[in-house]
């Protein structure tokens, strides 16, 4: 596997996955600066939840909001675009990204739109909103800093609520430098007040404010936004047009249940108790008003959601997007947040990612896990994330593709791991065979142990740059492999390799005294040694003192 | 449940695990039909691969009373995922009785024996890894501690980010050799940290993946299963 990783033949999705991983993992003080990040994350992460009594509590509290609305998702979508549009606001349904790029940049182009600003929202970049609005003829900025900063770096976002988390200071510099046309310091104020002189023209120039909906309200048609900046606020209310372009799943049914998520939310997403604004808008600027928008669309993304439900992955769609799953996982900080080459980074990006933009092409984000649960334990809404991705990976073992709702918006997709799910399909018919059969192990075992010598020998033929390290037994194990053939080498790489033990445990075994027997004693042979075999369990105070001693 | 790895490369847990629990007065039986309980195919979407060798374990542990796993990620595997496996198939009573009573060593030891005190002796700087399935899909966190406090002589210093994966995966390994080396590597900076002379664990899957990097490092730190260490010391 890691020969072929290292020589991508073409630009294909996993090619371009290699690539990038192999570049974040060699990048050291890339290395540090995320694990440094994701360390400090966590941090805040736990002082956010400890006011919170059992924060377990809350999490099934959010879970059961978000399980309850993805359920009766039609009753909620109904219900909020009727108030939206009592609320004076219009309601659109696009079933895909093209028609939800179409009906904005329609908007823009009947506004006569110049300039446009965007809150950050993550469906807008999904369905490439930005690429649309430029085609009009429209300046297109984003507005939070972070969000702001990858834009001018033509970069997408590295994780869902810190797109540009990657980022140390000379590069922001240099980027911000760039766009104000003059050298600034090295200094975050500087470089902040500088993006803000820029952002504030901006918005006081846009015809048409694009943002996203942290939530939304459907009792009474409110759009809820998240947000540290301020730019929320800007964006949603000096324009004389906001379009907020949503996925068809972030409802709520209502006020009540929106408090476990908001709760959550913020001290799941930035480890904070509460975020600087929290934006709460229905309907546009009514007599009176001071501010807001003359005009208010929502938009209503559906792009392959709705063909999620009722599938065993309708789970993913209880995800609130905070990104705190990238945060503990140990993968997204060493592959990094571009690896996912998608909008939707760290486990929740390997596992939306494909049921959203189609698995083919995408096998390898699956498998782009440990399966070591941080996510799972993270997650505010209990999205099972590990489960998930164990779902996708059979799917991806059966040859089932995914749903591809817009091929348009999917990067063209080249079927990457024929060779290699055919090897793997291959090994686990003869693991089933084997593992079904006790007495083709025991002969395996045997022709392993047999092997000792020849393997013991052979690094020390080979070992290359490790030449002149003695294989004896020691810090690990007895025998130790250094370099192994095929797929053993992807391991031997960095690691050695335990030989095989000499005899099984099943053949030590053989010579274990049967309960009932006379004890043997015996362990210093290297069998199982017997001891007081009483029968049934009992407790150390019961036990009294053990008939066996150490070796 | 020797588990194919500790059957093939790490006998001598299995050895340990016996005298610790013979010690204690349980009567042992190894199932000579038991090799592996699947996880390998599962984890990689091999259903129906997996499901042919738990079947196989199925039988092989129907009469057991408990089954004892010196692997938390393979009693994860019984406990966590046999009930999926099986879902609406005529086994599925089975798989989850066996899931019942399916334990991990250490767990075995506090939750189901109650273990509270060991005649074990080791004088030694120990640290311990956390095993990500043990720890999370087993709840077993604080079991393996108490037991290492109940060890005479022992100095244990806990691991900084013990709650981190060792980036073996089982196939991710050598499936994303990158990603997994560039972890254990992480893993294996934190273990030196504590100057432990040994890092303990419940899992040999884990260890064998810290110990192979620590191993290729020249680093001198003993990696073994806990019930190795308890056999060992006890009595002395």
């Amino acid at each position: 596997m890691s020969r072929r990783s290292r020589a991508p033949a073409a630009d294909t999705p996993r090619a371009r996955f290699d690539a990038v991983t192999r570049a974040t993992v060699e990048d050291r003080p890339l290395h540090e600066w995320l694990d440094n990040y994701q360390a400090v994350q966590q941090g805040w992460h736990r002082w956010a939840h400890d006011d919170l009594g059992d924060a377990q509590e809350w999490r099934d509290a959010v879970a059961a909001v978000r399980r309850h609305t993805v359920a009766h998702l039609d009753h909620y979508l109904a219900e909020f675009a009727d108030k939206v549009e009592r609320a004076g606001g219009h309601v659109s349904f696009a079933a895909d990204a093209g028609e939800a790029r179409e009906y904005v940049a329609g908007i823009a182009r009947r506004k006569g739109a110049r300039r446009v600003v965007k809150a950050k929202s993550m469906v807008s970049e999904e369905i490439g909103l930005d690429a649309a609005l430029e085609a009009t003829g429209a300046e297109v900025t984003e507005t939070d800093l972070g969000a702001y900063i990858a834009q001018l770096a033509g970069e997408r976002p590295y994780h869902i609520t810190g797109p540009a988390v990657h980022m140390r200071l000379p590069r922001i510099r240099e980027i911000l430098s760039r766009a104000a046309g003059e050298d600034l310091p090295e200094e975050p104020d500087a470089l902040a007040a500088s993006a803000r002189r820029t952002l504030r023209d901006r918005f006081l120039t846009a015809d048409l404010g694009v943002s996203g909906a942290n939530f939304g309200v459907a009792s009474t048609g409110t759009v809820v936004l998240v947000t540290n900046e301020g730019n929320g606020r800007m964006t949603t209310t000096l324009p004389p047009t906001h379009v907020v372009v949503m996925g068809m799943e972030r409802l709520v049914p209502d006020w009540p249940s929106l408090e476990p998520l908001l709760t959550l939310l913020t001290r799941a997403g930035t480890g904070e108790r509460v975020t600087s604004y929290v934006t709460a808008i229905t309907g546009p600027r009514r007599d009176g008003d001071v501010d807001g928008p003359e005009e208010l669309h929502v938009v209503i993304v559906d792009n392959g959601r709705s063909g999620i439900l009722g599938t065993k992955y309708q789970p993913v769609l209880q995800c609130i997007r905070c990104g705190c799953c990238a945060d503990f996982c140990p993968v997204y900080r060493t592959m990094g947040g571009h690896a996912y080459d998608s909008v939707y980074t760290g486990p929740i990006g390997a596992v939306l990612t494909p049921l959203l933009f189609g698995l083919e092409g995408r096998e390898h984000l699956p498998f782009a896990s440990t399966l070591c649960g941080a996510c799972d334990d993270g997650c505010p809404a209990r999205v099972p994330l590990s489960d998930l991705l164990l779902e996708l990976r059979a799917d991806v073992a059966a040859g089932a593709a995914g749903p591809s709702p817009d091929a348009s918006a999917a990067p063209s997709s080249v079927p990457a791991s024929g060779a290699a799910s055919t090897m793997w399909a291959f090994g686990f018919k003869g693991f089933a065979a084997v593992a079904t059969r006790r007495r083709v192990w025991d002969a395996a075992l045997r022709v392993a142990s047999g092997l000792r010598p020849v393997l013991e020998a052979e690094p020390v033929r080979r070992a290359g740059r490790h030449a002149g390290r003695r294989l004896e037994p020691g810090a690990f194990g007895r025998g130790r492999l250094l370099r192994g053939p095929g797929v053993v080498r992807a391991w031997t790489d960095a690691r050695d390799l335990p030989l095989p033990a000499p005899a099984s445990f099943a053949r030590l075994w053989r010579r274990h005294p049967r309960p009932g027997s006379p004890a043997s004693g015996g362990g210093s042979d290297g069998s199982v040694s017997a001891g007081g075999s009483a029968p049934g369990v009992r407790s150390s105070r019961e036990s009294g003192d053990p008939a066996q001693r150490g070796r | 449940m020797i588990t194919c790895l500790g059957d093939a490369l790490y006998p001598q847990v299995g050895v340990a695990a016996v005298k610790v629990l013979e010690a204690l007065g349980v009567e042992i039986d190894f199932p000579p039909d038991q090799v592996c309980c699947g996880q390998p195919a599962f984890n990689s979407g091999y259903r129906d691969e997996a499901r042919a060798a738990a079947c196989a374990y199925l039988k092989a542990f129907s009469a057991s009373e408990h089954v004892v796993s010196i692997s938390g990620s393979c009693a994860a595997m019984v406990r966590r995922h046999y009930p999926v496996l099986f879902e609406g198939r005529p086994e599925e009573a089975e798989a989850r009785a066996l899931a019942a009573r399916t334990w991990e060593f250490s767990q075995f030891l506090t939750d189901v024996m109650g273990v509270t005190e060991l005649p074990v002796r080791h004088t030694a700087r120990v640290t311990f890894h956390h095993s990500c399935h043990t720890r999370r899909l087993l709840g077993v966190v604080e079991q393996p501690e108490r037991l290492l406090g109940m060890v005479e002589g022992l100095e244990y210093v806990p691991l900084p980010r013990a709650e981190e994966c060792c980036g073996f995966g089982g196939t991710f390994a050598v499936k994303m050799p990158v990603i997994s080396s560039s972890l254990v590597d992480d893993k294996v900076g934190h273990v030196l940290e504590t100057g432990a002379d040994e890092l303990l664990g419940l899992d040999m899957s884990c260890l064998m993946n810290i110990g192979g990097r620590l191993s290729r490092r020249g680093a001198g730190v003993r990696v073994r299963h806990l019930a190795e260490v308890l056999a060992e010391g006890w009595g002395r």
